[in-house]
């Protein structure tokens, strides 16, 4: 397999080559305004390197944080029509009620409640009141509105309210995009909500994005599917992909993480990636990383789906290291490390000085700090220390000792040696890790339900099946199919022994 | 417990008393009583459109006063899908007045400890009545038979039940407490395992007599003890050991957890490795929905009654049950019972033995009054 795999960052477009398992050529270039630039580019160096030949190329999978990013920085974000089908139920606390007020005045278009839903067992809440939704139809061209977020009380179990309603819009508004939200999140009606009506903020922009992807690889004279990668490790065909963009909010780290472990050879591992200000530390399990149970905030909002578990620690290169007040961080100089920083000859403590002074890192000119106080240098490499250590403890799931990957450009504040940790292994390629991650990203399928009346194992024997099921309409090849994730947890206060069941399979993108 | 403010008999609760409360509400659930959060939300949403609920001394109530008792009732899984509603609280109040023929002088919560903390708050911005600083429990428990009026051995019923479709349903007459138990949440599992219920109805006389006081006004003050340690960036563990008049009985990480549900309970053990003054013990805490017993090394070093609240090291904020994980940093308080737990007959309803173990309450707090 042929692979050509591209991380869009917000500064830089790594792109990257991969042959089976060999990086065979990676290039680095200059995110353009237009963000399809830097893909342009890379394509076009990369097919170069082919020697000229772009028919070589079996998939070309991108990793963006642009959808991410246009949420934190409020723009490009379109007005939406959000239908909550769950009254009575839900009436006091309507879609938005925990946004902050100016998302919320972006993103709000129209709010409508009506009435229907489902109980855990499947049973319906009221009867679904479609006369409603087709009312709300009318509203909503009347609007002009483009695009919809449909949510219904359990639809994660009983999808069928959110799926009668889609189709009555599809129907009544042509063109009209409609994200629902049992497609996108768990348990949880707020959280699931908010990701549904975020996603459909970002649909416009995402297909213009992926458009836009699509011709840059038409133009390189490429022939080969387009994936886009996803926050879990996977990645989706474009055309699927651009009605989900809020599944790739997090694929930045998590592409970062499956490069380092695909680079080094192992599966299983901690990563812990030094950026400039901040350090990233997440687990892989069977190559993946592990999800978030907890919610998570995106620009503000809370939401809960599918998303990587990190801890994001204020320690970075250009961390500041305060010896008076005995203080390290959060506060960095950033971008600035090369004007700041004493080794660049700067006037500024900083984290990569302490260890140019230790000798951990050989950057810049040492001479800048020979002169400082060895009793601060081993203080703060000492919190440094417990602050990772610490950190790769907490992000532990169990006591195994497990090996360990230092990635980015402060990986040597990571030590030689950590309790727990069987090795710190440093990896080659490193700095286009991210691409790398993109460029082997799989399929996946996931199911997470609630199970009632039937025995522990065939609700995890029919989780299985049902995961497997969506992997393969995803785009994954049946055969290839394998199970990363079981996870099940016993519910109190609901009776006939019911079992809430989580499953993940991924398997290889079909050709 | 200490703070009681001196004050008079009934005051308006402000609007940046509702994220304290909801922060020490959650610490006092010992583990369990559900995520405060979505009432919280419906509170806040209250006040933006001008409601404004008053705290009542419980003291200044007159004997033959008439006290509503509210709780929200099932899973808290549910709970995440069908939101909690003021109204829907409100009707289970309304219904009992229906039924009794007579309306309430004020209302409170069948326990402080998690979501329903703000029960009664939700039904007094519907309803205009006072909310009392007080409550049955002092905490969270599971069930029932767990509230101090049950140990008074007053009478268990009637009770209103009311879920969001305008079901509504009177218990009139139940043998014991636990017959209550048994057919209310019989009622609640086949409504979708989610009602609001008005308890038994009691009087103001029975509520001084009985009623576990001023709890209000303690999660409040926990609550914002937090938040304050958190923006001094002083230590917020220290400050509910310090506002609450508790101890800290161990620092460690979680090392292993594991659950089970089982008649409607989810119960299950975890334990901590020991860290800094701590390190080379380990801590094992069983729990019932709530946290029951700790072993420090297999002894018994904390148990029901007393208040045992597993906080995030760094953060102080309350980790539930179900949300303990490999990893983390905590550590453990214990905050004192309240005094009608910890009689002979308050033992016999919540000691060790009410929850199962074959041994006698050791209080952490033999002093306390």
């Amino acid at each position: 397999m042929r692979r050509i795999g591209i991380d869009v960052g917000g500064t830089n477009t790594d792109a990257v080559l991969v042959e089976r398992a060999d990086v065979v050529a990676s290039v680095k270039t200059p995110t353009t305004d237009d963000v399809t630039g830097g893909v342009r580019e890379s394509l076009r160096l990369l097919v170069a390197k082919l020697g000229g030949d772009p028919g070589r190329v079996e998939a070309v999978m991108i990793g963006t944080t642009h959808f991410t990013n246009a949420v934190v920085q409020r723009r490009d974000i379109e007005p939406v029509a959000a239908l909550r089908i769950g009254l009575p139920s839900g009436r006091s606390l309507p879609p938005f009620v925990d946004w902050p007020p100016d998302l919320a005045a972006r993103v709000s278009g129209r709010v409508f409640m009506v009435r229907g839903g489902h109980e855990y067992d499947g049973r319906p809440l009221v009867p679904f009141d479609a006369s409603a939704v087709r009312a709300a139809a009318v509203a909503i061209g009347e609007a002009g509105i483009r695009s919809a977020a449909v949510s219904a009380v359990f639809s994660p179990l009983t999808p069928e309210c959110e799926e009668a309603a889609a189709e009555i819009l599809s129907e009544a508004l042509p063109g009209i995009s409609v994200t629902q939200s049992h497609e996108l999140g768990r348990i949880g009606l707020l959280e699931r909500e908010n990701a549904a009506l975020l996603n459909a903020s970002l649909i416009g922009l995402a297909r213009r994005t992926t458009k836009a992807f699509t011709e840059a690889v038409a133009a390189s004279g490429i022939d080969a599917p387009l994936y886009i990668t996803q926050n879990d490790g996977t990645v989706m065909r474009a055309s699927q992909a651009e009605a989900f963009p809020v599944y790739s909010f997090s694929s930045g780290p998590t592409n970062s993480m499956r490069g380092a472990a695909f680079l080094s050879g192992l599966k299983d591992a901690m990563v812990v990636d030094v950026g400039g200000t901040t350090t990233d530390i997440g687990h892989l399990k069977a190559g993946f990383p592990r999800e978030a149970n907890r919610t998570v905030e995106v620009g503000g909002v809370r939401t809960l789906f599918r998303m990587p578990d990190l801890l994001s620690l204020g320690l970075g290169g250009g961390t500041l290291v305060d010896p008076d007040a005995r203080s390290v961080g959060p506060t960095s100089v950033g971008h600035r490390l090369t004007a700041e920083a004493r080794v660049f000859g700067g006037d500024q403590l900083t984290a990569t000085d302490v260890a140019v002074a230790s000798g951990l890192a050989q950057i810049g000119d040492a001479r800048h700090v020979v002169d400082l106080d060895r009793a601060v240098v081993s203080w703060a490499t000492g919190r440094f220390r417990e602050m990772i250590e610490e950190g790769v403890d907490r992000m532990k799931a169990d006591a195994q000792p497990l090996p360990l990957l230092a990635v980015g450009g402060g990986a040597f504040l990571v030590p030689e040696e950590l309790p727990g940790i069987s090795a710190v292994v440093r990896v080659p390629h490193a700095a286009v890790a991210n691409a790398v991650g993109a460029a082997i990203a799989q399929v996946s399928g996931e199911v997470d339900q609630v199970f009632t009346g039937v025995d522990r194992e065939a609700a995890i024997e029919e989780a299985m099946r049902i995961a497997q099921e969506r992997a393969v309409r995803a785009g994954a090849d049946a055969d290839t199919l394998d199970v990363v994730e079981v996870e099940d947890l016993p519910l109190a206060y609901v009776p006939g022994g019911a079992l809430r069941v989580r499953v993940r399979v991924v398997g290889d993108a079909r050709a | 417990m200490p703070d009681r403010e001196p004050a008079g008999e009934t005051r308006p609760i402000e609007e940046d008393e509702l994220e304290p409360l909801a922060v020490g509400a959650w610490i006092l659930g010992a583990g369990g009583g559900g995520d405060p959060y979505h009432s919280w939300l419906n509170l806040r949403r209250l006040y933006a459109d001008g409601a404004k609920v008053s705290l009542m001394d419980p003291r200044a109530l007159d004997d033959d006063a008439l006290v509503a008792v509210v709780s929200t009732m099932g899973a808290p899984l549910v709970g995440e899908e069908r939101l909690t509603d003021p109204k829907v609280a409100a009707l289970a109040v309304q219904q009992m007045e229906a039924h009794l023929g007579h309306g309430f002088d004020a209302v409170m919560s069948l326990e402080i400890g998690g979501a329903n903390a703000f029960q009664p708050l939700m039904v007094a911005a519907v309803t205009g009545l006072p909310v009392l600083d007080a409550d049955t429990m002092g905490r969270a428990y599971p069930e029932a038979q767990h509230s101090s009026f049950a140990i008074g051995d007053l009478r268990p019923y009637p009770l209103t039940l009311a879920d969001v479709r305008d079901n509504a349903v009177v218990v009139s007459r139940v043998a014991t407490w636990k017959w209550m138990e048994r057919i209310s949440r019989k009622v609640c599992t086949e409504v979708g395992s989610l009602a609001a219920t008005c308890k038994a109805p009691r009087t103001g006389r029975e509520v001084k007599e009985w009623g576990v006081l001023d709890t209000v006004t303690q999660a409040i003050g926990l609550g914002r003890a937090v938040l304050e340690a958190r923006r001094r960036k002083d230590d917020p563990v220290a400050a509910v050991v310090e506002h609450g008049g508790g101890r800290l009985l161990f620092s460690g990480k979680v090392v292993d957890v594991a659950r089970r549900a089982t008649e409607g309970f989810l119960r299950g053990t975890t334990r901590m490795a020991g860290l800094d003054e701590d390190k080379g013990r380990e801590l094992r805490v069983d729990f019932q929905n709530e946290f029951t017993v700790g072993w420090i090394d297999g002894e018994v070093r904390m148990s029901v009654p007393d208040i045992i609240c597993i906080l995030d090291a760094t953060t102080g904020e309350a980790i539930g049950t179900e949300a303990l994980r490999y990893g983390q940093r905590v550590k453990v308080v214990g905050l004192p019972a309240p005094a009608v737990q910890t009689t002979p007959k308050g033992l016999q309803h919540v000691g060790p033995r009410a929850f199962g173990y074959d041994f006698d309450f050791d209080p952490l707090f033999p002093n306390a009054t």
